[in-house]
């Protein structure tokens, strides 16, 4: 079983990542699916990740939190912090089947970067409900 | 789950090793690792335990080139083969494309496989997924041990405990040695691609 976007979906959803998050200083996001496959990835061209690996771990990571969720009794944990020194990362879950990963310097708080992802949630739930669950 | 990349004219392929524990699954990825180096642009990616067994998966990203145009990059995984870790190999296998059952031809180990199956079953049956609709193959592995005296099943018993009601293609295989672990990959990578190709195109 597979699913598909196409040019303009895709272009769609990489405005709203562009406009939301790495004009504002973010600087790299990534949209996967909980497989682990990537759907897109944009950066503010400073630095190069090993997103295929990155993607198989968030997913993974993702996965495995889920499940600690539910032996302590939560549905879920929608989201997840990991912060460095230098290089923050923040997951975000959009629906059952999508995650939005962003990678951040010490320059955006943590607040703000909350308040533009949630944005940018709203914006890409509308884009990728057409990928419903019959579909995947 | 394969997802196609219009835009990018990508198709990403999720295929699973899956077996008993030290069966063999990571040392296939590690032999597929160092024979295509050119053709991997990363470093593998393990999570082991002290003890250097499989703690939650390997990752092992692999471009196979064009096909109908598009680029296929498949993504390899492994799961943890030891009982305990049932949660994590149905974690892995969210969104499988195509599974390569990894068996360990050991006399001792009959009975791990035959478990290990059933429960690759029942994690499918969890994403409504199962065996007779999805791309795989099966992988005798440790076959070198023979020559070492160790006794091993003979091919036969092995199709009889594992591969009777699916009749699927399987690899008498060394994966240690290599032998075999290419033509692994190969056939699933093929059958995966034909049923994805099948439903696109």
């Amino acid at each position: 079983m597979s699913y598909t976007l196409d040019q303009k979906q895709l272009d769609k959803i990489e405005d709203v990542l562009k406009s939301e998050l790495i004009d504002n200083g973010v600087r790299c996001v990534f949209l996967i699916d909980m497989a682990g496959n990537i759907i897109t990835n944009l950066d503010n061209g400073e630095k190069q990740h090993d997103i295929y690996s990155l993607a198989a771990l968030a997913a993974g990571n993702f996965g495995a939190v889920s499940a600690m969720a539910k032996i302590i009794g939560e549905n879920e944990f929608s989201l997840l912090f990991h912060k460095g020194k230098k290089e923050n990362i923040h997951f975000n879950k959009i629906s059952s089947e999508f995650l939005l990963i962003t990678i951040f310097g010490n320059e955006i708080s943590l607040g703000f970067l909350r308040m533009k992802v949630a944005e940018s949630v709203e914006h890409l739930k509308g884009l990728l409900e057409p990928l419903s669950r019959e579909h995947l | 789950m394969a997802f196609v990349n219009l835009k990018n004219k990508l198709i990403q392929v999720k295929i699973v090793y899956y077996g008993p524990g030290r069966g063999g699954k990571t040392t296939n990825l590690e032999y597929i690792n160092r024979k295509f180096q050119h053709r991997i642009n990363s470093e593998m990616v393990t999570v082991k335990t002290h003890g250097d067994r499989t703690l939650f998966f390997d990752f092992l990203p692999f471009d196979v080139g064009l096909v109908n145009g598009y680029q296929i990059k498949i993504q390899l995984y492994t799961v943890p083969g030891q009982v305990k870790y049932d949660a994590t190999r149905r974690l892995v296998l969210r969104g499988v494309d195509g599974i390569v059952f990894v068996a360990d031809g050991m006399v001792v180990r009959r009975d791990t496989n035959i478990q290990s199956l059933r429960n690759l079953q029942e994690n499918l049956a969890s994403y409504k997924k199962n065996l007779r609709t999805l791309p795989w193959v099966l992988q005798y592995n440790k076959m070198d041990l023979r020559e070492q005296g160790i006794p091993m099943m003979p091919i036969e018993m092995l199709e009889q405990d594992l591969n009777l009601e699916f009749r699927r293609p399987y690899f008498p295989a060394s994966a240690l040695e290599g032998t075999n672990v290419v033509a692994t990959l190969k056939k699933i990578i093929t059958l995966t691609i034909a049923s994805i190709r099948e439903e696109l195109f």
